[in-house]
């Protein structure tokens, strides 16, 4: 490495110019007498300039600046889950040990515990031939997941020896025949996507538990969604339905750019909350990064990068690993302050050029693969976007809706009505259904797909009567069509809404979604019958086993009742038309 | 003093200083510019470097020119803390406003602030009760919250945060609250309607001020907020005190912050308002809240004036972004004569469900409250029915609906300024009695177990028997 130590010569926010080095692109280097962690984001004559990971203020143009040789880079071992870091993988109960409750500066820490001891289970054996992502032995990470330690890449040979035992992640457990050393711990640069032998079409669904997410806009194990709402919406919320109830085997958190409240939030509950795949606490699934809005953008411009890639190492232990970045929309805002400070020539909105294949490669690194190990992983992404007054016609909305294969767009209109999720059902779409279906034949009901599509095309039935009704109210319809309102009405209050905030609505698995859908469409048929036969449909609409059935969705015990619920109301219908 | 003095100012745009100098400046330090006329003004570095460095000046550039002398003073903005500061009226610099001593300093604190750990903070949950209904029912305050009041021009924002501050108390505890009260731009007869009220209620002596008003430099306002806030945390942080910052008006904030921006020739976001002005109103906003093993919290109150009464204007809209809900105050009904005219439907306070429910306020609040927003919604709306298809063609639920939402804007919302209605009696149980106006068959949002135990017939079908 040539000329190490170099000066500064500006500073601008966090944009920091330096003279005297010249160091690689993207290489890390040490800022001002207090050695503050900067990035090499621009070469520029013999001026290089640095983004810096903390805050700047108080430091002086003379001050030194020394490379590393390094590229930003994240610790990958045994120690990840149940963590929290801020953007660039330091782990915030550490800063708060050495720190104190504010965050100041000019303090490191590695993202990983270098001291822990765990138990490692070898699981090849000398003269075995390894490569780079085969996984050479395993450790009890937490209660319910199992660490898989992989050969880290660039290396491959023969196992001259392993053992199992208590190590700490630095320590060598296996030794190649060509002498390399292999410990617990891997580091991997952040910008660089982890490789795989090929990326699969996503063919199953990732469940959530929302309905409306599940059944009408379903998401692939491996694909992408973008959530873009304005504020007060329900991103959060919904992100967080997805951290806690999806069924993938990992979750990595990033509020990026967000409240700290919305973490702490998550910190407080997800310890008590249980998983219901697995029983057992949600956390220890968990991953958190936590670059709130008050915290250095720098750092929050990394930290999706940081939580990519810790997915994407665990994704290569053949688990499905699901991603939540909220909100991309402040990740871009810290790349537009960063190009502005650096005079770039601003695109759109004054984003920077790159902003859409800087959305488009980060969206890039989800998918559904083979892992060099040749097992199946996938890391699913959901990103929420914040567009501005909630129109989304801006670059980072716009860039996201170009990639991702899922759109739940959130509608202020509906958050108004506190109908939640907000999800406006006439604009999001999913492109996932087709290569699903095969899954939902197989797995919940051979009419699934079926269903789904009679309870969609009522919701656009009722959308176009909806305007004939602002005209001329309701009373007006003919009596089919005012049923279908009801029916839609139904689909709209017992189905599509859900209560994140209630124990028991919080959650719907696929099975009760569809038996939920089926009783709107079995009451639809009934009161046709009953309205043919001579039923009024207001002694039909208002039988009060149709309100138990919508109501019992908020007892414990409804998948068990929803049948019985069902035949009662069936009944009933039949007697109201008897009555008349 | 340390530092030297440099007469090598080469530039002067809007409220910015551009000189060349010798020795190393740093990022952020304070400067002083000594004028001809033997005038003092103060700036802070926005941009350094070995040939060039860029000052920020508070109180304008006004007859600063090129033989202004330049002192840096070797260190960045800190706001002298202690005690002493309550009871007390600054400048919007800082300075003492009220002839008072200088503040003896326990403590100098950096006026940025730093960020509070996300793993640092402790959940808001402990209900604040203002007294006021709507606030109180629909979008329940915590304690640490952060609540903007999104108002316009000619309404009565003013009396609902002197309302708020004057009446706020956490049910069952004597905790006082501190108030910490920043003016950025308001007018002085604003200011008079603020330090009258606080003086005539006493309150005065349990705050401190930060005054920046309409005359003041616009640049200073950049500060203002952060010497409130630092005061804030001190008195939190430091001495348990349960923090209520009330800082008015954002609006005339973010305008300074885009006249910096434009001296920079910086490329503007939207409207031309800067593109990182949501994370400079997130470095003030987000210094609210409570941090693990300290007794004291900061509850916010920014007040601010959307422009157009449009609340996708990027002041409102970047703050909603950022804050924990909104109340919003309506012209519509501010007209109507309704005090305080706050429109409880775009409103909300995402923290509400921690602070609500049995053994915070009451165990019906949550249904009550979803109650009262889903019938005033409801009936708000069918008077636009109405006004197309007439009363006659509305059901009987619909027309129920209808005059709930009259009944609930004339006796819910309205109140007068100096009534203090309790959560239980004052304004859950008012809340009842109005719902009781509507066939409970029609009260869908409302648990069975509550219409038995609080609904007014029941309660006195029971009391007969
Ligand atoms: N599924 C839901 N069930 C119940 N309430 C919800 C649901 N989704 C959203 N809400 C309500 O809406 C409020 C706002 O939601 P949320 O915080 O997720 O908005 P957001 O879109 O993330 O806003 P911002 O962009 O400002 O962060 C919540 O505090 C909650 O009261
Ligand atoms: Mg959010």
């Amino acid at each position: 490495m040539s000329n190490e130590n170099g000066l500064i010569y500006r500073i601008s926010g966090p944009v920091v110019t330096a003279v005297g080095i010249s160091p690689r692109m993207y290489e890390v280097v040490r800022v001002g007498d207090e050695g503050l962690m900067g990035e090499v984001i621009e070469l520029h004559g013999d001026q290089s300039v640095i983004q810096v990971y903390e805050e700047t203020s108080g430091i002086s143009p003379g001050e030194p600046v020394i490379r590393t040789g390094q590229t930003l880079s994240v610790q990958l071992g045994p120690g990840l889950l149940t963590q929290i870091y801020d953007g660039i993988q330091r782990p915030l109960p550490k800063l708060e040990e050495t720190m104190g409750v504010f965050i100041t500066r000019g303090v490191d820490a590695d993202g990983l515990d270098f001291e822990k001891e765990w138990e490692f289970k070898a699981s090849v054996d000398k003269g075995d031939e390894i490569s780079s992502g085969h996984v050479i032995g395993t450790v009890q990470e937490t209660e319910t997941i199992e660490h898989r330690v992989m050969v880290p890449p660039n290396v491959s040979g023969k196992v001259k020896s392993i053992k199992s035992g208590t190590f700490t992640i630095k320590e060598t457990v296996c030794v190649l025949e060509d002498g390399s050393e292999i410990a617990m711990m891997q580091e991997w640069p952040v910008r660089h996507p982890r490789p795989f032998v090929q990326k699969y079409a996503p063919d199953v669904p990732l469940i959530t538990g929302q309905r409306i997410l599940d059944f009408l806009f379903p998401l692939a194990k491996g694909g992408t969604a973008g959530i873009p709402g304005p504020f007060g919406s329900g991103k959060t919320v919904t992100q967080q339905q997805l951290a806690k109830w999806s069924d993938a085997q990992i979750v990595v958190y990033i509020g990026c750019g967000e409240r700290g409240n919305e973490m702490t939030e998550v910190l407080d509950e997800f310890p008590h909350l249980i998983d219901p795949n697995t029983n057992k606490p949600l956390m220890n699934r968990t991953v958190m990064i936590a670059n709130t809005s008050n915290m250095p953008v720098a750092a929050r411009e990394a930290s999706v990068y940081t939580g990519i890639t810790i997915a994407e190492y665990f994704r290569d232990m053949g688990y499905n690993v699901a991603l939540m970045a909220d909100s991309t929309s402040r990740w871009a805002e810290a790349m537009r302050e960063i190009s502005s400070r650096l005079e770039e020539m601003p695109g759109e909105e004054g984003y920077p050029a790159y902003l859409s294949s800087r959305l488009a490669e980060f969206y890039e690194r989800a998918g559904r693969v083979q892992t060099l190990a040749g097992s199946d992983g996938s890391v699913s992404v959901i990103g929420a976007v914040s567009p501005p007054g909630g129109d989304i016609s801006e670059p980072v909305s716009q860039g996201t809706l170009r990639i991702v294969k899922v759109f739940w767009g959130l509608d202020a209109g509906l958050a108004r009505q506190r109908h939640f999720p907000a999800i406006n059902w006439l604009n999001s779409y999913s492109l996932y259904p087709q290569a699903l279906d095969q899954w939902y034949r197989d797995n919940i009901a051979s009419d699934f797909p079926e269903v789904r599509t009679e309870i969609s095309t009522l919701l656009q039935i009722e959308s176009e009567l909806q305007e004939i009704v602002q005209l001329v109210g309701s009373d007006a319809l003919p009596i089919d069509q005012q049923l279908t309102l009801e029916v839609a009405r139904m689909i709209r209050e017992f189905f599509l809404q859900q209560n994140a905030f209630h124990d028991v609505d919080t959650f719907s698995d696929l099975d009760l979604q569809y038996h939920m859908a089926k009783a709107i469409l079995t009451f639809q048929e009934e009161a046709k019958k009953a309205i043919a036969g001579g039923g009024q449909l207001e002694d039909v609409v208002n039988v009060p086993a149709r309100t138990d059935l919508m109501r019992g969705r908020f007892e414990k015990g409804y998948a068990e009742r929803i049948s019985d619920l069902m035949s009662e109301m069936s009944k009933q219908i039949d007697a109201s038309m008897e009555a008349n | 003093m340390i530092g030297k003095e440099y007469r090598t100012i080469t530039d002067v745009k809007g409220p910015l200083v551009f000189l060349n100098k010798t020795e190393p400046v740093s990022y952020g330090e304070i400067v002083q510019l000594m004028l001809s006329d033997g005038s003092i003004k103060n700036g802070q570095v926005l941009d350094t470097s070995d040939d060039q460095v860029i000052v920020q000046v508070f109180e304008g550039t006004a007859s600063v020119d090129r033989q202004t002398g330049v002192k840096f003073l070797g260190d960045v903005f800190k706001l002298p803390v202690s005690k002493g500061l309550i009871g007390r009226i600054l400048d919007g610099a800082g300075r003492p406003r009220d002839g008072g001593p200088d503040i003896v300093a326990d403590d100098m604190a950096d006026i940025i602030g730093a960020a509070i750990n996300p793993y640092s903070r402790q959940s808001p949950e402990s209900f604040i009760q203002t007294g006021i209904s709507a606030i109180d029912a629909c979008t329940s305050l915590v304690r640490g919250q952060k609540l903007p009041i999104f108002s316009a021009s000619g309404l009565p924002h003013n009396d609902i945060a002197l309302q708020i501050a004057r009446q706020a108390k956490l049910v069952g505890s004597d905790d006082d609250f501190v108030v910490v009260f920043c003016a950025m731009g308001i007018t002085a007869e604003e200011y008079n309607f603020f330090v009258h009220d606080l003086e005539r209620t006493g309150a005065l002596e349990n705050s401190a001020l930060f005054v920046n008003l309409a005359d003041d430099p616009a640049v200073e306002r950049l500060i203002t907020p952060r010497l409130a806030l630092t005061a804030a945390e001190y008195l939190a942080f430091e001495h348990d005190y349960h923090v209520l910052v009330i800082y008015t008006d954002m609006t005339n904030y973010c305008e300074s912050l885009r006249q910096i921006g434009a001296a920079r020739e910086e490329v503007p976001g939207r409207r031309g308002y800067p593109g990182y002005m949501y994370t400079d109103l997130a470095m003030l906003y987000e210094r609210a809240g409570l941090v693990k093993g300290k007794k004291g919290s900061i509850t916010q109150f920014p007040i601010l004036t959307m422009p157009g009464d449009d609340i996708t204007h990027p002041i409102p809209d970047l703050s909603g972004y950022i804050t924990e809900g909104q109340i919003v105050i309506s012209r519509e009904l501010h007209q109507k004569g309704i005090y305080p005219p706050i429109n409880v439907l775009p409103s909300l306070s995402r923290l509400m469900n921690a602070g609500i429910g049995d053994g915070k306020t009451r165990e019906d609040h949550k249904s009550v409250s979803d109650q009262l927003y889903a019938a005033y919604a409801q009936g708000k709306e069918l008077r636009g029915l109405v006004a197309i298809v007439g009363e006659d063609a509305l059901n009987e639920r619909d027309l129920q609906l209808l005059k709930f939402a009259d009944i609930f804007e004339d006796q819910f919302l309205r109140q007068s300024r100096d009534e203090d209605r309790s959560i239980s009696e004052g304004t859950l149980d008012l809340a009842w009695n109005l719902l009781s106006n509507i066939d409970t068959k029609y009260l869908v949002r409302l648990d069975q177990k509550w219409i038995d135990k609080y609904h007014p017939d029941e309660k006195s079908g029971k009391e007969e028997e």
